[in-house]
C-alpha cells in the first residue's frame, strides 16, 4: 500500500501531510521544552540566596557546542537544498557533515563536559559556621559590597575520614576576596593546590556535581540530558537518510526524499532553537 | 498513487526550479554566519555588568529570542508558510504563555520579593 500525500499536496491541508505531522509534534515538543524551561525558571527565581551557582559550567566548550549546532542547521538545510536541485553528491556531503556535527556534539557533552561534572566536589556549610571558613568564603566583603553570601566551598575531593574531608579548592575558593572572582571567568580555571580541612560536623552536605548537588544541576543535567536525546535521535534518522537505502528512494522519488530530509531538517532545527535558550541559561547568567 | 513523477523530468522546469533553490542557499548561509556572531555577542555581554543578574538575564533573553526567531523564520520557513500551519502554531504559543504566566502568578506568593 501506498502512503497517500507524501509529495503532493492534499487538497484540503494545502500540504503534503508529513508536513502537518512534523509540525503537530513540534508544537507537542515546545510544550514539553516549555513545561521543563518554566521549571527551572521557577526553581530559579525561588532559590535562596547563595545556592544557585554561577560560574561552573565550561564556557568555551558550550560556545563551541553552540557554534557545531548552527553550522550543523546551515548543512541540514544546505543538504536539502542540494536534494531540490538534484545535485546527491553534494547531498551526501553535507548530510555526512550534519552527522558529524551532531555525533560531535554529543561526544563533547557525554565524553568531557559530563564526566568532568561528575568528578567535581562541592560542600554546602552550615548556616552557624560560614563564620569558620571565612576564609574560603570571604563573605564579609560581599555582605558589604551588596552580593549574594557564598555558602558553599567546591573543588576536587582530596580525601575524607570519619570526621573530616580535605577538598583541593577551586580559585574561588582559594582566593575569595579578590574581585575577579565575584564574576565568572570566560576560560575555567583550573583546581588549585591549596587544601582546605573542613569538618563534617560544619557540613550541610557534601556531594559530586550530580542531579543531587542542587536545583541548578538537577535542571541542568534534566535539560540538557534530554537535548542530548533529541540530538541522538536526529543523528540516527539522519544516518538512514544518507545511507545507500535512501538512494534508492532519490532514484525512484527525489521529492521524496528531500521531503523526507525537510521535515527531520524541521525537528534539527528545533533541537538547535532550543539549546539556543539552554547555552545563555545555564552557561552564562 | 498521490505521488506524481519526478518534477525535474522538464528540463526547462528544472533550470528555473535550480535557480529559486540556489538563491535560498545564500540566504540560509548568510543567517548561520549571523547566528554565530550573535552566539558571540551572548557570551561577551554576559560578561559586561548590567548593575543587576537580572538585567543581564533580560539583555541575553532578547539576544537568544533574535537568534531563535531568525532560525525559525529562516530555516524552518515560518517566514512564508501555509495557513494551517500558522494555526497550529497560535494554539501552541496560547498554552506555553499560559505556562509561563503560571510561574509569574507564583511571584505573589512572597510578600517581599527576595
Amino acid at each position: 500500500m501506498e502512503i497517500p500525500y507524501t509529495v503532493s499536496t492534499r487538497p484540503d491541508t494545502g500540504l503534503w501531510n508529513a508536513k502537518i505531522g512534523i509540525w503537530l509534534f513540534l508544537a507537542s515538543e515546545v510544550m514539553l521544552f516549555g513545561a521543563l524551561f518554566s521549571a527551572y525558571i521557577f526553581l530559579r527565581i525561588d532559590a535562596a540566596p547563595g545556592t544557585w551557582p554561577h560560574g561552573l559550567l565550561n564556557v568555551p566548550v558550550g560556545t563551541m557546542n553552540t557554534a557545531i549546532l548552527i553550522l550543523s542547521s546551515v548543512t541540514v538545510v544546505l543538504a536539502w537544498a542540494a536534494l531540490k536541485m538534484r545535485r546527491y553528491r553534494a547531498y551526501w556531503w553535507y548530510m555526512l557533515a550534519t552527522i558529524s556535527c551532531g555525533v560531535i556534539f554529543l561526544v563533547v557533552k557525554l565524553g568531557y563536559e559530563w564526566p568532568q561534572k561528575f568528578e567535581h566536589f562541592g560542600v554546602f556549610i552550615k548556616p552557624d559556621a560560614l563564620a569558620k571558613y571565612e576564609q574560603y568564603l570571604g563573605n564579609e566583603r560581599r555582605i558589604e559590597k551588596g552580593l549574594e553570601p557564598r555558602i558553599e566551598i567546591t573543588g576536587h575531593l582530596h580525601s575524607q575520614n570519619a570526621k573530616e574531608y580535605e577538598v583541593a579548592l577551586d580559585p574561588v575558593n582559594a582566593d575569595p576576596d579578590n574581585p575577579s572572582m565575584d564574576r565568572p571567568h570566560f576560560l575555567p580555571l583550573p583546581v588549585t593546590d591549596k587544601i582546605a580541612t573542613i569538618e563534617k560536623a560544619d557540613v550541610q552536605r557534601a556531594t559530586m556535581f550530580l542531579p543531587t548537588h542542587s536545583a541548578y544541576f538537577a535542571s541542568y543535567f534534566t535539560i540538557t540530558g534530554l537535548h542530548g536525546l533529541h540530538v541522538l535521535g536526529g543523528v540516527i534518522v539522519f544516518i538512514y537518510m544518507w545511507l545507500p537505502v535512501s538512494k534508492k528512494l532519490y532514484q525512484r522519488n527525489p521529492e521524496h526524499l528531500a521531503n523526507r530530509v525537510e521535515v527531520s531538517g524541521l525537528f534539527w532545527h528545533f533541537v538547535d532553537l532550543v539549546w539556543i535558550f539552554v547555552f545563555p541559561l545555564f552557561y552564562l547568567l | 498513487m498521490n505521488n506524481p513523477p519526478d518534477v525535474t523530468q522538464d528540463p526547462k522546469e528544472y533550470e528555473e526550479y535550480a535557480h529559486g533553490v540556489h538563491q535560498h542557499v545564500m540566504r540560509y548561509v548568510m543567517v548561520g554566519v549571523t547566528l554565530l556572531v550573535f552566539t558571540g555577542i551572548t557570551v561577551a555581554l554576559s560578561y559586561v555588568d548590567f548593575g543587576a543578574r537580572k538585567a543581564n538575564v533580560a539583555v541575553a533573553m532578547l539576544v537568544a529570542t533574535l537568534k531563535a526567531g531568525l532560525v525559525a523564520a529562516i530555516f524552518m520557513h515560518l517566514a512564508a508558510e501555509k495557513r494551517l500551519i500558522y494555526r497550529i502554531l497560535i494554539f501552541t504559543g496560547f498554552f506555553v504563555l499560559g505556562l509561563f504566566w503560571l510561574i509569574f502568578l507564583a511571584w505573589y506568593d512572597y510578600p517581599i520579593f527576595h
